[in-house]
């Protein structure tokens, strides 16, 4: 799916363009880094309502190439600068993670499927 | 063929007008030159000659008594004994004796300007003692600039690869080769996390690492480099040393230190504050990440003195040059 497409699903903006016309095959959500870290692929979009700088590092350690942030939440300048340095494209959605993911996925953008559970301590 | 296409595809574009003009006029008519050369002495019957044109499939044949070239006949030449039906009749009759010749050490712009102007086929070429040494044809001087040019894009390719190595550590060569990336990581800075880690995959992407492995590397720092962040009381250090067959990251404090590490190696198991978990961390999943990504992990720990944990991550064969 390319940005395009993902702004028009979600009546989106872009904050930062992304740095190729980049198409994404797959979306994760979460506000847990660790979580997002775990399960990053190359060519994923992330879907998050953590705006913090540490959304913009964990998609570059782990190649995401663009960060949907979710509830209208605009993410501070610092964060914007820093995405543009390394080349990550920064979209932001009107609606909530739950709605904004809703969205994408009736659009045709799958998640991860079916995952085994893991025992938590 | 595909490939002088695609040579020729390249050639405007990036291999420098320098190479081109360095190979018209330095290229040498002995490196193009056909050296396996069949010849006839000036007694062969022309019979003879058309046999070994068609076996051959050559357009004319040098002819040599003992040694000294007499003269070349050429297709031109058959076809005329053809018409008289004098098969039988000896070279001598048929060849032309003025035979136009190169030297091996001339530039073979020259050798070709000499074809042009004459509007011959071939020259034969003459070395120092005046004996045969080859023939030289337009075909032959084609194929030689294209093999010039081949060898001088894939110079021009080496030269640009150094500067952008393909294989890992492929531009850094010793018998013991290590490059060692230090950083220091200060406690309860969430603004500067990742920094690190991002500098390290950097850097590994610089030496030629796949972006696979870089990644592998990148994420298990960045969750050690948070850890330093969140646990520790003085910060801590993140080294990194990166040798041709493997990468070892290294990440250590002064403490607090690890009660008990495999309680903490569990996923979801967490002692994180409350400013980590609403920066998205301090969920338990950190070590889970890290041993995710490395091949080795070991970690070591003591309450007042601190943890060390180690990542080992090898470079796969194909990787290294």
């Amino acid at each position: 799916m390319k940005v395009k497409e993902i702004i028009e699903a979600i009546a989106g903006e872009i904050l930062v363009p992304p740095a190729v016309d980049i198409e994404v095959d797959r979306a994760f959500a979460a506000d847990l880094m660790s979580d997002i870290l775990a399960f990053a692929q190359p060519q994923m979009l992330m879907i998050t309502g953590m705006t913090n700088l540490q959304a913009v590092r964990t998609a570059e350690m782990s190649d995401m190439p663009v960060i949907l942030f979710a509830r209208g939440k605009r993410p501070p300048a610092a964060l914007l600068e820093l995405a543009q340095e390394i080349g990550i494209g920064i979209l932001l959605s009107p609606y909530t993670m739950y709605e904004t993911s809703g969205l994408l996925y009736q659009a045709g953008l799958p998640g991860m499927g079916k995952l085994p559970t893991v025992q938590q301590q | 063929m595909s490939q002088q296409f695609s040579l020729f595809a390249r050639m405007g574009k990036d291999l420098p007008l320098s190479i081109l003009h360095e190979l018209t006029c330095e290229l040498k008519v002995s490196r193009v030159m056909t050296t396996e050369i069949t010849t006839l002495p000036s007694t062969a019957s022309m019979q003879e000659v058309k046999e070994l044109l068609r076996s051959h499939r050559i357009s004319g044949i040098p002819i040599v008594d003992e040694e000294t070239l007499v003269g070349v006949v050429s297709v031109e030449d058959l076809i005329l004994a053809l018409e008289q039906h004098a098969l039988d009749t000896p070279v001598s009759r048929f060849m032309t004796p003025q035979v136009l010749t190169a030297h091996p050490e001339e530039p073979v712009f020259e050798a070709l300007k000499q074809l042009e102007r004459q509007g011959i086929g071939r020259l034969l070429v003459l070395d120092e003692d005046g004996k045969l040494a080859g023939i030289l044809t337009k075909g032959d001087i084609m194929l030689g600039l294209l093999g010039a040019l081949q060898q001088a894009y894939d110079r021009v390719e080496r030269l640009g690869r150094e500067r952008q190595p393909r294989y890992f550590f492929e531009a850094l060569v010793s018998d013991e080769t290590s490059l060692i990336l230090s950083y220091h990581v200060r406690p309860n800075d969430f603004t500067q996390g990742g920094r690190a880690s991002a500098q390290v995959k950097k850097a590994l992407l610089q030496i030629g690492a796949t972006p696979q492995l870089s990644r592998r590397v990148a994420i298990a720092a960045y969750e050690a480099e948070i850890n330093l962040i969140i646990h520790t009381d003085d910060g801590g250090h993140i080294v990194v040393k990166i040798q041709p067959e493997k990468i070892t990251v290294v990440a250590h404090d002064t403490g607090p230190g690890i009660a008990n590490v495999e309680l903490a190696r569990q996923p979801g198991y967490t002692t994180a504050s409350e400013t980590a978990r609403e920066m998205g961390f301090g969920a338990g999943m950190g070590l889970t990440n890290i041993e995710r990504c490395t091949d080795e992990m070991h970690i070591w720990s003591a309450i007042g003195s601190g943890t060390r944990i180690e990542m080992i991550f090898y470079v796969p064969p194909e990787e290294s040059a």
